[in-house]
């Protein structure tokens, strides 16, 4: 797990509400009271909805994006064609479609690092990172991104040096943003497999570098 | 529409609030949302932007104070009333109105993957003349619309260098009004942090964003 904000990081062990002021069971009354009418009317299919959310807890997720980040690390020719039409060279990963149709891939460098943000919605690629985070989607995030990126960064425990140029993404249209981090010093042995367990979501919205593992560096 | 929901730049939204092993859906509710949202949409009744610009139109307390899903649970239900599906005194009842005939089919649990797998696609392959080009000067309108528009408040009037050009996507201004799709090349515009934000910002950022043809002009 890569380094949270500081002091602002709570595990996650009982439901709650993020803005804290609606009672939940008001909501799942509401929720259960629309859901019911729709498929009384035959306008959805409940079977549907279980198979929406299913796909979206269970399959669709930064597993994807993090075999995208691997095989570039090691292939070269991929990476190229990566940059060259993202689309593309995702699904041959077999990933695309919704919030994925059109994708471009930015790399952070040693002298370039990139962040992504949606400043007026909630823009995110969910075919190779799945749904967007809490945070991702919350005003401290929008709002921030864009005119204090290198505080934002330092709020999740990434200090920038001065010289390094940031590249701030808003993705005001229906282009969506994979960050390409940097492959951690000391990973050469490791092989693809092992790499795409390195890779985590927050480094491919670029809020954080992939580590190596004390113990993966032992191995290697 | 100048709103809430355009943040970008704006002060005092607090810190991030980072939340270890989050899980996809905090509530059974959320994903029912979710769900419905995506399955209802499948009627193509309103396009993704109108569902947005729905969103945009919660009153701005409101909009700062509800939930994520419970945004587009405003807006959803917005959409099926406006688009007729259903009717307030149904929402009310929770019952289909006496004689509505059941309408169908709705999205079906096995056509889930496919619909999934093409998405919505925004390009359009027709041949429009790009008014732009790779490296040119170009400075975004000062357009204040009360409509939809993509065009952040922050990066209005400023002036930027067309970094690449994406090819021709229907024209989100538009579409949310199930007006015209007005296709138009969508170019990744290149703003300098010092321009958005003044010498507080770092010489050597930079803001990339997504901009239409119409919301640029020549330098």
């Amino acid at each position: 797990m890569s380094a949270p904000p500081q002091g602002h990081d709570h595990d996650h062990d009982h439901q709650h509400d993020h803005d804290h002021q609606v009672v939940p069971s008001d909501l799942t009354l509401r929720v259960k009271a629309l859901e019911s009418l729709l498929a009384e009317k035959g306008l959805i299919d409940r079977a549907a909805l279980d198979a929406l959310i299913d796909k979206y807890e269970r399959e669709v997720g930064p597993r994807n994006g993090a075999r995208v980040v691997a095989r570039a690390w090691v292939d070269p020719a991929y990476k190229q064609r990566l940059f060259a039409d993202a689309t593309s060279a995702i699904a041959e990963l077999g990933y695309g479609g919704a919030q994925g149709e059109h994708m471009l891939v930015v790399e952070n460098t040693p002298q370039v690092h990139n962040l992504v943000v949606c400043t007026l919605c909630s823009c995110y690629p969910w075919s190779v990172l799945g749904l967007p985070p809490v945070w991702y989607k919350s005003a401290p995030y929008r709002s921030r991104a864009v005119i204090d990126p290198r505080g934002v960064l330092r709020e999740f425990g990434l200090e920038l040096a001065g010289e390094t140029e940031v590249r701030v993404w808003d993705s005001t249209a229906e282009l969506r943003y994979l960050v390409l981090p940097e492959r951690p010093p000391g990973s050469e042995k490791l092989d693809e497999q092992a790499l795409a367990e390195l890779v985590t979501r927050d480094s491919m919205i670029g809020v954080a570098k992939v580590v190596l593992p004390a113990s993966a560096g032992a191995k290697a | 529409m100048n709103g809430v929901h355009d943040m970008g730049g704006l002060h005092g939204m607090g810190r991030i609030e980072y939340e270890r092993n989050e899980p996809v859906f905090h509530a059974l509710w959320e994903g029912r949302v979710f769900a419905l949202t995506l399955a209802a949409g499948a009627w193509r009744k309103w396009s993704l932007d109108a569902l947005r610009h729905q969103i945009e139109q919660i009153p701005p307390s409101e909009y700062l104070r509800l939930s994520y899903y419970e945004k587009w649970l405003t807006a959803v239900t917005e959409r099926l009333v406006h688009s007729g599906l259903i009717t307030r005194a149904e929402l009310k009842s929770g019952q289909p109105a006496p004689g509505s005939t059941k309408v169908a089919p709705a999205l079906t649990a096995g056509q889930v993957p496919a619909m999934l797998r093409s998405g919505a696609i925004a390009s359009r392959d027709v041949a429009v003349t790009p008014r732009f080009r790779a490296g040119q000067l170009v400075r975004t309108r000062n357009i204040n619309p009360e409509g939809h528009t993509r065009l952040p408040r922050y990066a209005r009037g400023k002036p930027g260098k067309v970094e690449r050009d994406h090819g021709v996507y229907v024209f989100p201004d538009t579409v949310a009004h199930a007006a015209d799709e007005n296709p138009q090349h969508v170019y990744s515009v290149r703003f300098s942090a010092r321009e958005l934000w003044g010498d507080q910002a770092s010489p050597r950022d930079a803001v990339y964003i997504d901009l239409w043809d119409d919301y640029l002009e020549p330098a």
